[in-house]
């Protein structure tokens, strides 16, 4: 039975644009290899980390959103844990109020969209 | 002399409410991480409820927001002048 899941993962930003592509392309083949449905894909480039991890300050944000089942979760975390670029990663299961959450998201945030709207109203 | 608290006018102290019930706010985001400074005092601990008003369920979900979003290096877990 599969269900929802989010991985967020950082990429460390020693490596290049092409090494970076790659690294996200063998975790997502790996994730659909075993039978996984990609449903969301973001990626949000360097951003500068809250506190250094592993002494570095930046870092590459990744995120999947998928459905899989249970047992792919395990093999895909300690392939996280092999790669030396990953500087860390978190699996979450949604349940069906982050699935409406995600899905307004893709949709255009409402939130910014709500900003955007005051801009238009003001600009009007 | 002892000391003497003085009365703390209560009627000017509004209610508090929890303002996820009242907006309808279903599921708080961990990536989100404006949006959780805003349950989060200075130097970036997580305000208690009797502060913000919330209700336990949500002040839950919060509190597990929070902590997500500090392992992703989203938030600090120490800051200082956050705001």
């Amino acid at each position: 039975m599969q269900k929802n899941y989010e991985t967020v993962f950082i990429l460390t930003p020693v490596l290049s644009e092409a090494q970076m592509k790659d690294t996200v392309e063998k975790f997502k083949k790996l994730l659909l290899a075993t039978g996984a449905e990609m449903v969301n894909e973001e990626n949000w480039g360097l951003r500068k980390l809250a506190y250094p991890v592993q002494h570095k300050s930046t870092g590459f944000y990744n995120l999947f959103e998928f459905k899989a089942n249970p047992d792919v979760i395990a093999n895909i975390e300690t392939e996280y844990r092999r790669d030396e670029a990953v500087l860390r990663f978190l699996t979450v299961s949604l349940d069906k109020h982050a699935l409406a959450y995600n899905e307004k998201r893709k949709r255009g945030d409402f939130r910014k969209d709500k900003k955007e709207n005051k801009e238009k109203e003001v600009a009007a | 002399m002892t000391l003497q608290n003085e009365p703390i006018n209560r009627d000017n102290q509004r209610k508090k409410y929890c303002r996820f019930k009242r907006s309808g706010i279903k599921y708080i985001d961990y990536k989100d991480a404006d949006f959780l400074l805003k349950f989060v005092n200075e130097q970036g601990k997580i305000l208690p409820r009797r502060i913000t008003g919330t209700s336990q369920k949500f002040q839950g979900k919060v509190k597990q927001a929070v902590k997500r979003a500090r392992h992703l290096a989203l938030m600090p877990y120490v800051g200082d002048s956050l705001k």
